[in-house]
């Protein structure tokens, strides 16, 4: 039962993926890259995450995408024609790509894991809760983290008000 | 049996993908929309180990990864705006003035 569920929707995130690279109209992409990101969502309620899962959609799927398809419907950029800068840059991406695919697959899909376990096993996690077993992972060990991580969205608030500000020339 | 390797091929696959899109696409938004994807393929081995090696700090740092993502999405969606208003195009190969 798994694993139907995780190659149908593995199937489905890589599809959307590669349309999201094929596809010549960004609202398109965007529209692609929305289908992978719920896949993915799909993907961690399967690995006992639903924290992680419910914030993929909110934040991902919702907001970072919801500002992509704003900026592209602001700048309206229109269809892409023609090839990159480079000669050959199409084939020789997609050589690199296959080859990383390769590398990446072998090594870790062949990679020695440690055996060691730590205390999180999934019925643990059912009986404290997902959301407060990973809330006091965050508010505990990873405070610090967690903080710098708030100071690190408003310099990212500071920024885009500098930048989106008109320039007086 | 649905194991670690399954999801961890499954990144790789992603994160490949979206490097080939950072290289073949010229349009800054779709570039950005891959780097989102290679993001998303990151988060996937985090929380495809978190859940084998019975460890939640892979999905505590998903979450960090997740905020990061949303200031660098704003950060570079507002230079990309910036850039159109000054040439009115957006093709990151007309961008080069920077290049040293």
């Amino acid at each position: 039962m798994d694993l139907i569920v995780f190659f149908l929707f593995a199937v489905i995130a890589v599809l959307a993926a590669v349309g999201m690279v094929a596809l010549r109209n960004p609202v398109h992409s965007a529209l692609s890259l929305a289908v992978v990101f719920i896949s993915l969502a799909a993907m961690y309620v399967l690995l006992s995450a639903p924290f992680i899962a419910v914030a993929q959609v909110m934040i991902y799927a919702g907001a970072i995408l919801i500002l992509f398809v704003f900026v592209i419907m602001l700048l309206s950029p229109g269809v892409d024609q023609g090839q990159g800068a480079l000669r050959g840059q199409r084939g020789w991406a997609a050589l690199f790509g296959a080859a990383l695919v390769i590398e990446l697959s072998v090594v870790l899909g062949t990679a020695a894991l440690p055996l060691s376990r730590g205390e999180f096993t999934p019925e643990r996690i059912a009986q404290i809760g997902n959301v407060q077993a990973v809330g006091a992972q965050l508010f505990t060990t990873y405070l610090l983290p967690f903080e710098i991580t708030s100071m690190l969205l408003l310099v990212a608030i500071v920024g885009v008000m500098v930048m989106a500000k008109r320039v007086r020339v | 049996m649905l194991t670690v390797n399954h999801f961890i091929i499954l990144s790789a696959v992603l994160f490949s993908i979206g490097a080939v899109g950072v290289l073949v696409r010229r349009n800054p938004l779709v570039m950005f929309m891959s780097i989102e994807l290679m993001l998303n393929a990151a988060n996937l081995a985090f929380v495809a180990f978190s859940r084998y090696l019975n460890n939640l700090e892979g999905q505590v740092f998903v979450f960090l990864i997740l905020t990061v993502a949303a200031a660098e999405v704003a950060v570079g969606l507002a230079i990309i705006v910036a850039i159109f208003r000054a040439r009115a195009r957006v093709n990151v190969d007309e961008v080069s003035e920077l290049r040293g």
